[in-house]
C-alpha cells in the first residue's frame, strides 16, 4: 500500500505505532490452552476474550473458546464478583472442564479486583443450584504491565505455584517451554522420549491447538498437560525452562526449586546449534545419558547443510523481531551461520535483551543494534537505513517487508497471512534445519527473482 | 453432549415449534463464549475505514494491537486508517493518569501524519482512571486546527451496538461543517458500506450510472471532508442498518434528510435497493437507467448462477452474522442458489429483525441471538449442514466438523456485494461445499441419509468452470471432482 511515511521526530515517540507486542492476557490464554480439560475465563469486558480468540484462531486455525466474565457498567462500579461467579458456573455447566484458568484484564486490575478472595468466597458460599467447580487457577495479567510473553510465563508460574504438590521424587523431568509452536512441543516430547525421560511439558498445546477434524464437536479439544501431571511437577527430578530475558520472579522452575527442591535448568530458547546442544546436554546430564543416535545424526546433517549453504549466508544482513527470547534465539542461530543480525527488536521491555544477545552472539555484540519497547513504525525507520537482505519475524512484519522490499522469513506467532503457523519448527536441531533451509531458500529466491537472465542451477 | 445454558434458552427459537418470543438485545451471559466483541469494537469497525483520519486508541496496547489492519476496507487514496496507534498506557499512567500521554501522543501524531481529523477511542480503563478525554481533544483541536473527536467506547459500557452509536455520535460532529454547493438534487450518501474488497466502489458506480451523485461514503473509502458536507445530500441510503441507522436518524432530525434501508447482497436485495432509490427520486430517467442497469447485470449473471444452482440445489446452510439485516440477504441469496437456510442468527439483531427472519425462513429453521461456539456446533451438527456462513471465529467450528465455510465478515478479501458480488459469493459457496476434501473427513464417512444424498449429488456433479468460461480450459472440467477417491 502507499503509506504514510513519516519522518522520525527527534523526541522519543509517545504513541505506539503498529505494536510489536500483544497484551498479557493473550499469553495467559495460550498457556491455559495447553492444560488438559482447561477452559479460560478472562475477567473483564467481552471484547478482550473475543479479540484474543480471533487473533489465536487466525494463527492456529483451530477453535479457541475463551469465556468472559463480561463486565457491565455496574460490575465496573461495584465489582465483578457476581460476574465471575456466574461465569465460572456457566463455563462449568457448558464445558465440564477439569480446570478453569482465570486471567484478569486491565479493567479488572484497574478497579482492584481481588480474584483470589472472590474465588474463596464463591467456593464457600455456593448454593445448591451452582455446579461443583473444578480447580481454578488465577493469574493477574494487567495489560499495562509487560507483554503477551510475560503473560504466558506468569500463567505457567501460576499453574505450578497453585497446583504443584510435594511428594516422593519421580523419574520425570519438567519442561516449561516458552511460546513455542505445537510442532516444537511435539518435537520436545519426542526428544525427551528418546532420552528415555518421562516428561511433563507445561503447557502442551500441541494437540489442543493443532488437532485433527472431529466426528463430534469436542467441548474441549483433547490433549494438554493433565492436571495430575501439573500437580506432580513438584516431584520431578529436574526442571528445564527456556528464557534468558525474563526475571526469576515469574519462573516456574525457580518456584519449584525454592519450594520443592526440584533443580532448575535455565536455558536460552534452544534455537540454533549451540543452544540446542545446551538442551541436549542438560537432558543428558539429568538422565546420565548421551544424545540419542538419531538426534546426533540430525545434528550431523544440519551441520553438513550449513557447510553446503554457508556462502549464501555469509555477511548477509538480517532484521529480527518478535518476543525477546525468540529474537535472542534467532540472533544466536544467525551468528552461527555468519549472518549479521543487524537489528534485533522487540516490543518487550525486559531490559535484558541486549545482554542476552551479547551472551549468544559475543563476537558481533558491538555491531548489533538492539531495540526494546519498539514498534513496527520505529522498525521501519531504523531498518531502511540498515539495508537488510532479509527480515525474520512473525507475519506482522509483512508491511515492513513490503515497504522495504525485503523478503520475510515467517516464524513464531502470529502467522496470520500464511497457513501452517502451528507446524513451523524452531527449536532443536530439526527446528534449526528448517530455519536454515528456509532462510537460505528465501535469499536464493530473492536473488533468482532479481536475475536478469534467470538460471536453473545454483 | 452439548447443552444450552438456561439463561440463553429464550435467545433461541425453532420455527414452528413454539410461539415466537425471541429474546435479544441483551448483555451477553457471563461465561458464555459470545461471538460478540465490545463497545470499543463496535466503534472501531465503523470508524476504521475513514482513511484520512488519525485513529488513536487510548488505553493499554491490546485494543490497538488486535485491530491493526483488521478490516478489508480499502481506500482509493490515503491509507492512514491502516496504521494502529495506541497510547499504550503503562502502570504509571494508570496510577497517575493518562492525560499527559494522550495529549503528547495526539500532538506528535498530528504533526507527523497531518490527518484531516482525529478520532480518540476510550478503552475500558480510561473511563475508570478518569481521564478527561473530551477536554484533551478540545485542547488539541484548538491548538492544531483539526477536528479531534472523542469516541466514548469503553468496552464495558454496553454491547457492540452501543459502540456503533458512539461512532455515529462522533461522525455526526463532522456532519454539517463543510460546503454543500455543487451538490445535485439527485444525490445521496452511502451509509453502512465499508468498502470491503472495494464493494463501496461497485455500489457507487451503480448509483453514478443511474445519474445520481454520491456525496459521501460513510464510512467505506471515507474521507473527512466528504462527511463534513454529507448533509447536502438528498438521501441517506443505509446498509448495515445496525451500525448506521443512528447516524441517519441524527441527520434526518437535524437536516431533514430522509433515509432508505437497503442491502446490497443478493440479486433481489441489490435490485430492490436500486429501484427504491430510483423511485425515491421519482425521476423517470433515473428509473429507466436503474431498470437498464439491473437488466444488464442480471442477464450477465444468470447463466453462471444457473450452473451453480444445478449443483448446489438442496444443500443446507447455517448463517451467523454480526447484524441481522445481512442475514436476510443471505437467506435470499442462498435460495437463489437453490440452498436452504436451516439455522440463522446474529450478534446484534433486534426483535423486528428476528420476526422478519422467521417469516423469511422455513418452518423448522433455528434462529439464534448472540450464540456461542457450542450452540453453533450443536445446531450445525443436528441440522447436518453443508455450509456455515460467518466470520473468522466461526470458521474452525465448521472446518472441525467437516462442513464448508464462507467468510462473510469484514476481514474478507473477496467482494460479495452487488451483482458481481453474488457471482463471487456463488463461487465461494461452490468451492467450499463441493470440495472433495469433505469425503476424507470423518463426519462425512458416517452413513446417514443426508450424507448419502450429498455423495450422490457429488458423483453427478460436472464442474463447468463456473463463471469464467471465457478463460477456462473446458476439457479438464468434465471429470467429476474427486471421482477416483469415491468409495
Amino acid at each position: 500500500m502507499t503509506t504514510h511515511t513519516a519522518k522520525r521526530v527527534n523526541s522519543p515517540f509517545v504513541a505506539t505505532r503498529n505494536a510489536c507486542k500483544l497484551c498479557t492476557p493473550l499469553g495467559a490464554c495460550l498457556a491455559f490452552a495447553g492444560v488438559a480439560g482447561a477452559r479460560t475465563i478472562l475477567h473483564g469486558s467481552q471484547g478482550c476474550a473475543t479479540y484474543i480468540r480471533r487473533y489465536m484462531i487466525s494463527h492456529f486455525k483451530e477453535p479457541v473458546d475463551i469465556a468472559s466474565s463480561n463486565f457491565s457498567e455496574s460490575a465496573t462500579i461495584f465489582g465483578g464478583r457476581e460476574n465471575l461467579r456466574a461465569g465460572l458456573a456457566n463455563v462449568t455447566r457448558q464445558y465440564q472442564p477439569e480446570v478453569i484458568g482465570v486471567a484478569t484484564t486491565c479493567l479488572a486490575e484497574t478497579i482492584g479486583e481481588d480474584v483470589g478472595m472472590y474465588l474463596h468466597e464463591i467456593r464457600s458460599q455456593s448454593s445448591a443450584d451452582d455446579p461443583a467447580l473444578p480447580p481454578v487457577v488465577h493469574v493477574g495479567t494487567p495489560s499495562y504491565c509487560g507483554t503477551h510473553a510475560e503473560g504466558y510465563l506468569a500463567t505457567v508460574h501460576a499453574l505450578v505455584s497453585q497446583l504443584a504438590e510435594d511428594g516422593s521424587s519421580g523419574e520425570h523431568v519438567n519442561v516449561f517451554p516458552n511460546m513455542f509452536s505445537p510442532a516444537d512441543l511435539r518435537y520436545l516430547k519426542e526428544i525427551c522420549h528418546d532420552f528415555g525421560l518421562p516428561v511433563t511439558l507445561l503447557p502442551d498445546y500441541s494437540d489442543t491447538l493443532d488437532g485433527p477434524t472431529w466426528d463430534d464437536y469436542q467441548l474441549i479439544p483433547e490433549g494438554g498437560t493433565p492436571l495430575a501431571a501439573v500437580r506432580r511437577t513438584g516431584q520431578a527430578r529436574a526442571s528445564i525452562e527456556f528464557t534468558c530475558v525474563h526475571g526469576e520472579k515469574a519462573s516456574a522452575g525457580r518456584w519449584l526449586e525454592d519450594h520443592f527442591h526440584v533443580p532448575n535448568h535455565r536455558l536460552p530458547m534452544p534455537i540454533g546449534i549451540r543452544a540446542s546442544d545446551a538442551l541436549f546436554d542438560a537432558l543428558g546430564s539429568i538422565c546420565g545419558g548421551e544424545t540419542p543416535a538419531r538426534h546426533a545424526a540430525e545434528r550431523g546433517r544440519l551441520i553438513d547443510s550449513l557447510v553446503d549453504g554457508h556462502k549464501y549466508l555469509f555477511e548477509r544482513r538480517a532484521v529480527v523481531f518478535g518476543e525477546e527470547d525468540l529474537v535472542a534465539g534467532i540472533a544466536g542461530l544467525l551468528g552461527e551461520l555468519g549472518v549479521h543480525p543487524v537489528l534485533c527488536a522487540s516490543g518487550g521491555d525486559s531490559g535484558r535483551l541486549r545482554s542476552a544477545i551479547a551472551g549468544l552472539v559475543p563476537d558481533q555484540a558491538e555491531q548489533i543494534q538492539v531495540r526494546q519497547a519498539t514498534d513496527y513504525a520505529d522498525l521501519e525507520e531504523l531498518a531502511g537505513d540498515l539495508k537488510p537482505d532479509l527480515l525474520i519475524g512473525n507475519s506482522k512484519g509483512y508491511w515492513l517487508a513490503r515497504r522495504l522490499n525485503v523478503p520475510l522469513v515467517r516464524i513464531g506467532f502470529p502467522i496470520h497471512d500464511r497457513v501452517g503457523g502451528a507446524r513451523l519448527l524452531h527449536v532443536g536441531y530439526r527446528g534449526a534445519q528448517q530455519l536454515v533451509d528456509r532462510t537460505i531458500n528465501t535469499l536464493l529466491e530473492s536473488i533468482q527473482e532479481q536475475s536478469d537472465e534467470g538460471y536453473s542451477y545454483l | 453432549m452439548i447443552s444450552v445454558l438456561e439463561q440463553r434458552a429464550a435467545q433461541i427459537h425453532q420455527n414452528g415449534r413454539a410461539p415466537f418470543a425471541m429474546d435479544c438485545e441483551k448483555h451477553s451471559v457471563a461465561g458464555s463464549v459470545s461471538q460478540r466483541a465490545c463497545v470499543f469494537c463496535g466503534s472501531r469497525v465503523v470508524l476504521y475505514p475513514v482513511a484520512d483520519a488519525l485513529h488513536l486508541i487510548h488505553g493499554p496496547v491490546g485494543c490497538a494491537a488486535y485491530t491493526w489492519d483488521i478490516r478489508g476496507a480499502l481506500s482509493s487514496g490515503p491509507q492512514l486508517h491502516r496504521m494502529s496507534f495506541s497510547t499504550d498506557l503503562r502502570e504509571k499512567d494508570v496510577i497517575y493518569g493518562g492525560e499527559p500521554k494522550l495529549y503528547q501522543a495526539l500532538v506528535q501524531l498530528i504533526d507527523l501524519y497531518q490527518p484531516k481529523a482525529a478520532f480518540v477511542y476510550s478503552t475500558c480503563i480510561v473511563g475508570v482512571i478518569g481521564d478527561d478525554v473530551a477536554a484533551i481533544c478540545r485542547r488539541v483541536e484548538s491548538e492544531k486546527g483539526i477536528s479531534v473527536l472523542p469516541v466514548h467506547s469503553e468496552g464495558f459500557k454496553g454491547t457492540k451496538k452501543d459502540g456503533y452509536q458512539a461512532a455515529c455520535a462522533a461522525l455526526f460532529q463532522l456532519v454539517g461543517t463543510g460546503p454543500i454547493d455543487e451538490i445535485s438534487p439527485l444525490s445521496l450518501n452511502i451509509l453502512g458500506d465499508f468498502n470491503i474488497a472495494g464493494e463501496t466502489w461497485l455500489i457507487r458506480n451503480y448509483y453514478e450510472r443511474m445519474g445520481i451523485q454520491v456525496v459521501a461514503t460513510i464510512t467505506g473509502d471515507g474521507r473527512v471532508d466528504d462527511i463534513r458536507r454529507s448533509h447536502g445530500a438528498a438521501l441517506n441510503v443505509v446498509q448495515c442498518s445496525g451500525s448506521m441507522t443512528h447516524l441517519a436518524r441524527l441527520m434526518e432530525d437535524k437536516y431533514g434528510i430522509p433515509s432508505l434501508r437497503v442491502s446490497y447482497f443478493g440479486l433481489e436485495d441489490m435490485s430492490r435497493a436500486l429501484y427504491e432509490v430510483a423511485e425515491h427520486f421519482g425521476d423517470s430517467r433515473v428509473q429507466q437507467r436503474a431498470e437498464a442497469l439491473v437488466h444488464d447485470e442480471v442477464a450477465a449473471l444468470l447463466p453462471d448462477l444457473r450452473r451453480y444452482k444445478k449443483v448446489l440445489s438442496g444443500k443446507r446452510a447455517a448463517i451467523y452474522t454480526g447484524g441481522a439485516f445481512k442475514a436476510f440477504s443471505l437467506v435470499r441469496s442462498l435460495r437463489t442458489l437453490g440452498m436452504k437456510t436451516v439455522l440463522a442468527g446474529s450478534q446484534t439483531g433486534n426483535r423486528e429483525d428476528y420476526q422478519l427472519l422467521r417469516e423469511l425462513c422455513d418452518e423448522d429453521t433455528i434462529l439464534v441471538d448472540d450464540t456461542n461456539p457450542l450452540e453453533l456446533a450443536k445446531f450445525v451438527q443436528e441440522k447436518d449442514v453443508d455450509l456455515l456462513i460467518g466470520g473468522v471465529k466461526e470458521r474452525p467450528i465448521a472446518y472441525k466438523l467437516g462442513i464448508g465455510f464462507c467468510d462473510h465478515n469484514h476481514e474478507r478479501k473477496i467482494g460479495l456485494a452487488g451483482f458481481e458480488g453474488l457471482r463471487q459469493f456463488a463461487r465461494e459457496v461452490h468451492s467450499t461445499v463441493m470440495s472433495p476434501v469433505w469425503r476424507l473427513v470423518p463426519r462425512r464417512r458416517r452413513p446417514s441419509a443426508a450424507v448419502e444424498a450429498n455423495e450422490a449429488a457429488a458423483v453427478h456433479f460436472q464442474p463447468r468452470c463456473p463463471g469464467e468460461c471465457s478463460t477456462c480450459d473446458l476439457p479438464h472440467c468434465d471429470v467429476p471432482v474427486g471421482q477416483e477417491i469415491l468409495p
